[in-house]
This record gives structure tokens, C-alpha cells and sequence, in this order.
């Protein structure tokens, strides 16, 4: 963060030499320094990579870093918002603890959107920040933030470490609260002094239970057999699930309770792909731009049963109107969501990877033909007067509809795609195919522009074996573009398509339906990308010809290494079907 | 849902920025914090938040949970004032000239169950407990003959039907909970939440 600044702290001066060969300090027998410590606890937790930032107050960690090179990976981003995006990429296409590293002040500061973005998201990660020496906390010293206040509602737990020998239970500790229960983010945060205290170490010892802390309820039958009873008596039963699935590890569970049960079922955005996409029971995408069956369905359904999802907005609409005849069972590792939006009749608290396979005992084998023929007749009519248009347009402007169509015909729905936020991102959740879980990463709850091509870069570290595409808008783009230095520097092979339609498209199309074409400030101009692609050595091409575009998404696919190809879609195109806020989900508009 | 007074008890580790953890779920959501007050428990090492809301039980409830998702809190509880013995502490300083001439102070003492905890030259320091009206009798009283100062403490509150916490921190720190660990407390009294 702050080379130029660090000239002014005078122990650090001190510490440059003019001797150019680095040694590695001398280790006292048993001894280790708090720096060492925090990279002994990554090793022993299986930790390969780390993306960060350094800077003054996180120079001790960094220094013992250079002796771990050989088996800690460090990612070298451009920004910290850069960097806590990579490690939530990374950790939702690995299903691993994503680590970042910053150091005090702005560059903690500079993590807080992704903080929030994973605890609503519920990331697992661990954030490692600097702090000023221990004396002088409370002093305005230089770099000085009150990073553990700023980060105490957006993180599942914090904790500021000030002596060293703290570090090894601290964060053993912190792995485990980040990864179990309903995952997310925790941050650590180390002043110097115990980076640099040496203390006796006696090794590092993972913790697995935390008397204050009950990840993992004890699965309570009665609830199950309850809910089987219901959903066995139901007439129109209908699933949503949610991320619970893919964080619970419980995609094969999940697969076999709705095969048995016969029951249609519909995911939200982060829940997507737990199910492959041409899956017969899977009957879509909830919420506000979601399928029109699902979202018109729901208000029809006897038994709603709801899987490790929160009933977020965008899914429910207007709150009031949505689901009331249906009885909600409603399956979730985190107490506090149930009921919380969406009152349950059956609250089933716990790891569906338990629960689910117990319900699926209980309940009928049965098939819900005719329920399910109302899925496809609504399906059908989504089909023809939108969906067509949107994939085969016969306009003379590409669609983003049709890019993500040609990107599926060319992966068959086995890459990751990874969105930002916004009109494209819609489309995409709508549109991609997916033949395998943690294979949609987007920012659900948050909503982060910006998100995109970091996450895409954690993505492909995370899941090196897999092609990672991002797909960004032109607004996005702009707000994170810094990462593609990161790209540049790691030679991380990833697909950037842009979906340029000369706006911040979801923005405008929301003043046009909601505020009279009112078009204020959501005209956005955008550099020559491929030119700034190519000044970070990466290739690219602009396509905004129909001709063009399935040639263009192949020559991306095929190119050794990361591309960028920009796609020029229509400027005034709107992502339909949608429930515009207030209403129910049964009003959801075809156009 | 009628709005009412909810005395919520936290049982918690004790740890530094516990209280921010907890005072920014109310915050957050716009709920006044009538009274707070963090004390030791019963047990050692373990702290004992009593806080006073006015608001629904529907939202009691939910904010309930809040607290007890947080990492370092054992156990939340919420009642209604008929479930839980309360009291508050009041300290008022009045001029002891103006008091010794113009009040009979055993009477006062008598009737306010107030006592005398400093009487100086210059000022007297009385003290009494008991319950809002309580202490709010012996300010109408002093008022007229000039009160320096006031204070009056958070509630604290002992739950009637509490037998303690001892039990329940055995199961907590039990490494996998035993068969008779209620863990799905919340589903299993859905009704009676967070009351005992």
C-alpha cells in the first residue's frame, strides 16, 4: 500500500540493507516468529494459495513469506477489493477457505465490500490484515483503522491479535468458524509486534469445537417425519433450493430426494448448478428475472419446500402476497433464517447433507406428472415469446442472450461462469448450461459491481482444471479492471467476454420501465478494451456482428491463455420475464 | 402484534467487542436499547448481558436468534416481565442543608426504602431499588428541594424459572453434543421461544 509512505517509519529503515542477497532470519530453536506462525497454520490447514497485498503494517508476514514460497502460492492483485474477490472466487469454484492478505488502514478498508459481499454470500474465507503496534492502537497512528469495528457486521467473527503467541489457536479458531455451520468471512487481524514476537512454538493443533459455537445442530427426526407427512399428502409440491446445497456438500443427496419425491424444483442464483441444468425436474431460476413458471407456480403450490436458502427479496417479491396458500417446510443449517422472512409450518434446522437423506427415506416415491406438465406449459409459453427471440434474435443487434446461447453450444455447459452484477448477469444465470456444481459464480446478495473478473481469477486458481469464463458488463468492467495487471503478472488463463451495450443496463432499463425513460447518468462511455487488453498482454477482439460471434467465442476457447473478447449487444435491450419490486411473483411480466 | 417491554438475557464468552457484536443488531434495525447491562454470570468466566427492548414478540424473537448466530454467545433468552424478578439501582445527591431543614429524613428513608450511602457537609447521597416507578417516586420527592444529580443503573433481571446455567455449559462444552443436548431448542418450543 504504502512504499513511498513506509520511508517515514524509521524501523523499517532500518531493516533495509545494502546487502542484496536475502537470508532467511535465523531461526531460534522452537521458536517462531508470529509471521511464522500465521504460514505454519496456512500449511497445516492445506492452504495453497494466498491473494494479497503488502504493505507496512503486514511487512513481517510478507518477509517470512519469502521463505515459504516453495509451498504457499501468493497472487500478487492490484487492489485489495481485487484481492478478497479472487479469494471468494477461489473458494466458491473449490469449495475451499479462500486467505487474503492487506495491510492496516486502506488496505484493510479497501476489503470491506467483499466482506460484506461474502457474509451475505456466506463465503468461507479468512482475511489476515496488519495493524499498528500494540502501543500505539488508539493513537491515530500512521495506517491506524479501526478495522475490527469497521468489519464486526460484516464478517462471522473477528478478532485482533496482539501478542504472538495467541496466533496458532487464534487462527485454528479461525478455519474453523469460517468453514463450518453456515460458512463465511473472518478476519484476523495482527499488529506488528506480534508478527514480529518470537514465542515458543508447540506446534499447530486444528480446532474442532467451540463451546460458544454450534455449527452443526443435532438433526431432530420428528421435524423430518413431519415434513415428510406433508410432503407426502401434497398435491402440487414444489422445491426451491438454494447455495445450503453446494455448501453442504449435498448435491448427490439433494439429486436423490427430488428423484424419489418426483418434485419439481427451481433454484435461486446461488444455487444454481447444484443440479445440472438439463436436469427433468429441474424446472428453473427464482426470483425477480427468473422463469416464468417457478415464479407464477409458487403462488399455486400446495407444500413449498425450501433448501438451504434465505428467501431473499429478489426471490420472494412483494412478501405479503407470496406463497400464502401453500404450507413452507423450510431446511437450513442457520436458525435465524427460518422464519425469519418466510413464517415456516415445518422448520427443519440443520446440515441438509444429514437431513435430506432422511427425508428422502421418508417420503413416497411418486411422479407429479400433471403438476409437472403446468411447469412446461408455463415453460413453453416463455419459450415462444421470449426466450426465441432472445436466444435466435432476428434483429439486427446481437443479444446477450444469444452470446451466452453460442458460449453454451461451445462448452456444453462444463465451464464456470463467473458474472458481475447487472443485466448481463441476469442473462447469464438464465441462459448458461451447467453439467456440474460450483460452477455459477456471481455476487447474489450483495450485489457487487466490480465482483467479476477478480472472482474469475480466484475461480481458475481455485479449479485450475476447469475453463473459467467471466462475463462483465461495461460498467463492471470498469470498476475492477486494475485485476487484469493481475492477469498479466500470473499468466491465469481466463475467458473475459464483455457485454457492451454503452449503459449501466440494469439501471437504465429499471428508469425506463419505472421512471419515464428518465435517463439519468447510466450512459457510460467505455475505453478501447481491447487495446487496453493488449497493453496488459492480453489478446482480444471486438465483435458486433452476428456473423462473427460463434467464430470469435471459439478462437477465445481455443487461445492459449486469457483472452478478451468485447461484444457489442443492443444498447436498449431489457432482461424480461421480471417482477418489478412490489409486486408478487405471480405478476411477473413476460415484457 | 402489540409492542411490549422484553427483557433479553446473553449469555456469552467474555470477550472484548462482544458488545459492539450486540448492540449493532439492534442499531442496525433501528431498535432503541432501553437499558444494558453486562455483568459476570453465575459462572466464572462467563458474562451475563440483561437488555431491555420495547418492540414485538415476533421481532424479539428474530433478534434473539441474531444474537445467539454470533460466535462467543452461548445462550439467549427473552421473557416478559411477569417471567423475570427485576431491579434497578438509583443514586440521587441532594444539598444536605436543604434536606437536614426542610425533609424528615427517616421518614423519606422509610418510605422510599431509600438509604443514606454519603452524607457530607455539603451533599447527601441517597440510594434506593426497585422498578422504574420506584425510583421515579424518590426524584418527584427530592425534586422540589434542588436534586444536584441523578443516575439510575440498567436493569438486571434473574429469570423466575431459571435453574442456572451450570447445565447448559456442561452440554456446550461437551465436544459432540450427547444425546440429551436440546439443540433444536428453537424448533422444539417454537411457541415458547427463549422462555424456559
Amino acid at each position: 500500500m504504502s512504499l513511498v509512505n513506509s520511508i517515514l517509519d524509521v524501523e523499517e529503515q532500518i531493516l533495509i540493507k545494502p546487502d542484496t542477497t536475502p537470508k532467511a532470519p535465523a531461526r531460534e530453536p522452537g521458536k517462531l516468529s508470529g509471521s511464522q506462525a500465521v504460514l505454519e497454520a496456512f500449511i497445516a490447514e492445506g492452504v495453497d494459495t494466498i491473494f494479497g497485498y503488502p504493505g507496512g503494517a503486514i511487512m513481517p508476514i510478507y518477509d517470512a513469506l519469502y521463505d515459504y514460497h516453495d509451498k504457499l502460492k501468493h497472487i500478487l492483485v492490484r487492489h485489495e477489493q481485487g484481492g478478497i474477490h479472487s479469494a471468494q472466487g477461489y473458494a466458491r469454484a473449490s469449495g475451499r477457505v479462500g486467505i487474503v492478505f492487506a495491510t492496516s488502514g486502506p488496505g484493510a478498508t479497501n476489503l470491506v465490500t467483499g466482506l460484506a459481499d461474502a457474509m451475505i454470500d456466506s463465503t468461507p474465507l479468512i482475511c489476515i490484515t496488519g495493524q499498528v503496534y500494540a502501543h500505539l492502537l488508539g493513537t491515530d497512528a500512521f495506517q491506524e483503522v479501526d478495522v475490527i469495528n469497521i468489519t464486526t457486521p460484516i464478517t462471522k467473527w473477528n478478532y485482533q491479535v496482539t501478542d504472538a503467541s495467541e496466533i496458532p489457536a487464534v487462527l485454528a479458531k479461525a478455519f474453523h468458524i469460517a468453514k463450518t455451520g453456515r460458512p463465511g468471512p473472518v478476519l484476523i487481524d495482527i499488529t506488528k509486534n506480534a508478527q514480529l514476537d518470537k514465542f515458543v512454538y508447540e506446534g499447530y493443533q486444528r480446532c474442532d469445537h467451540i463451546r460458544s459455537y454450534r455449527p452443526k445442530p443435532v438433526v431432530r427426526k420428528e421435524y423430518i417425519e413431519e415434513a415428510a407427512k406433508l410432503i407426502n399428502s401434497a398435491e402440487r409440491p414444489f422445491i426451491l433450493w438454494g447455495q445450503g446445497v453446494i455448501l453442504g456438500k449435498a448435491e448427490k443427496e439433494f439429486k436423490a430426494f427430488i428423484e424419489k419425491s418426483g418434485i419439481p424444483a427451481a433454484w435461486t442464483i446461488l444455487g444454481a448448478s447444484a443440479i445440472p441444468t438439463d436436469h427433468p425436474l429441474n424446472v428453473g431460476m427464482l426470483g425477480m428475472h427468473g422463469n416464468y413458471g417457478p415464479n407464477v407456480l409458487t403462488n399455486d403450490c400446495d407444500v413449498l419446500i425450501a433448501i438451504g436458502m434465505r428467501f431473499d427479496d429478489r426471490v420472494t417479491g412483494r412478501l405479503d402476497k407470496y406463497a400464502k396458500q401453500a404450507k413452507v417446510i423450510h431446511l437450513d443449517i442457520d436458525p435465524s433464517e427460518i422464519d425469519k422472512n418466510v413464517k415456516a409450518t415445518v422448520g427443519v434446522w440443520g446440515d441438509c447433507k444429514e437431513t435430506l437423506p432422511i427425508l428422502t427415506a421418508l417420503v413416497k416415491g411418486k411422479q407429479h406428472t400433471e403438476w409437472l406438465k403446468r411447469f412446461n406449459e408455463y415453460k413453453q409459453i416463455e419459450e415462444d415469446t421470449l426466450i426465441q427471440k432472445e436466444l435466435n434474435p432476428e434483429g439486427e443487434k446481437l443479444t446477450m442472450g444469444e452470446v451466452i446461447h453460442q458460449i453454451n453450444q461451445i462448452t456444453g455447459g462444463n465451464a464456470i461462469m463467473v458474472t458481475d452484477v447487472g443485466q448481463h448477469q441476469m442473462v447469464t444465470c438464465r441462459y448458461a448450461k451447467f453439467n456440474q456444481s460450483k460452477s455459477n459464480i456471481t455476487s447474489g446478495g450483495a450485489g457487487t459491481m466490480g465482483f467479476g473478473l477478480p472472482a474469475a481469477i480466484g475461480a481458475k486458481f481455485g479449479a485450475p482444471e476447469r475453463t473459467v469464463i467471466a462475463i462483465i458488463g461495461d460498467g463492471g468492467i470498469q470498476m475492477t479492471i486494475q485485476e487484469l495487471g493481475t492477469i498479466m503478472q500470473t499468466q491465469v488463463n481466463v475467458k473475459i467476454v464483455i457485454l457492451n451495450n454503452e449503459f449501466l443496463g440494469m439501471v437504465r432499463q429499471w428508469q425506463q420501465l419505472f421512471h419515464d425513460k428518465r435517463y439519468s447518468f447510466v450512459d457510460i462511455t467505455s475505453p478501447d478494451y481491447i487495446m487496453v487488453a493488449k497493453g496488459y498482454g492480453i489478446e482480444g477482439q471486438k465483435v458486433s456482428e452476428r456473423a462473427n460471434l460463434q467464430k470469435a467465442i471459439k478462437t477465445m476457447l481455443d487461445h492459449q491463455g486469457s483472452y478478451f473478447l468485447e461484444v457489442m449487444v443492443g444498447k436498449e435491450d431489457n432482461v424480461f420475464p421480471m417482477v418489478p419490486q412490489g409486486c408478487s411473483v405471480s405478476e411477473i411480466r413476460l415484457s | 402484534m402489540q409492542k411490549q417491554e422484553y427483557t433479553i438475557t446473553v449469555y456469552t464468552e467474555n470477550q472484548v467487542g462482544l458488545l459492539v457484536r450486540i448492540a449493532i443488531i439492534f442499531s442496525r434495525r433501528k431498535i432503541n436499547i432501553e437499558s444494558i447491562n453486562s455483568s459476570p454470570s453465575e459462572f466464572e468466566s462467563i458474562s451475563r448481558f440483561t437488555l431491555v427492548i420495547h418492540e414485538t414478540e415476533d421481532v424479539i424473537k428474530k433478534v434473539a436468534r441474531q444474537i445467539e448466530k454470533q460466535v462467543e454467545v452461548l445462550k439467549v433468552y427473552y421473557n416478559t416481565n411477569d417471567e423475570i424478578v427485576w431491579q434497578e439501582l438509583a443514586l440521587y445527591k441532594v444539598s444536605t442543608d436543604e434536606i437536614a431543614e426542610k425533609v424528615q429524613v427517616e421518614r423519606l428513608l422509610r418510605q422510599y426504602g431509600a438509604r443514606a450511602v454519603a452524607i457530607r457537609k455539603d451533599y447527601t447521597i441517597f440510594e434506593t431499588t426497585g422498578h422504574r416507578e420506584e425510583t421515579q417516586r424518590l426524584i418527584d420527592f427530592l425534586s422540589p428541594y434542588g436534586l444536584i444529580e441523578f443516575v439510575r443503573s440498567a436493569r438486571v433481571a434473574i429469570i423466575k424459572a431459571s435453574s442456572g446455567f451450570h447445565e447448559k455449559l456442561k452440554e456446550f462444552e461437551a465436544a459432540e453434543p450427547g444425546e440429551e443436548a436440546v439443540e433444536n431448542e428453537y424448533l422444539g418450543k417454537r411457541e415458547e421461544l427463549f422462555s424456559m
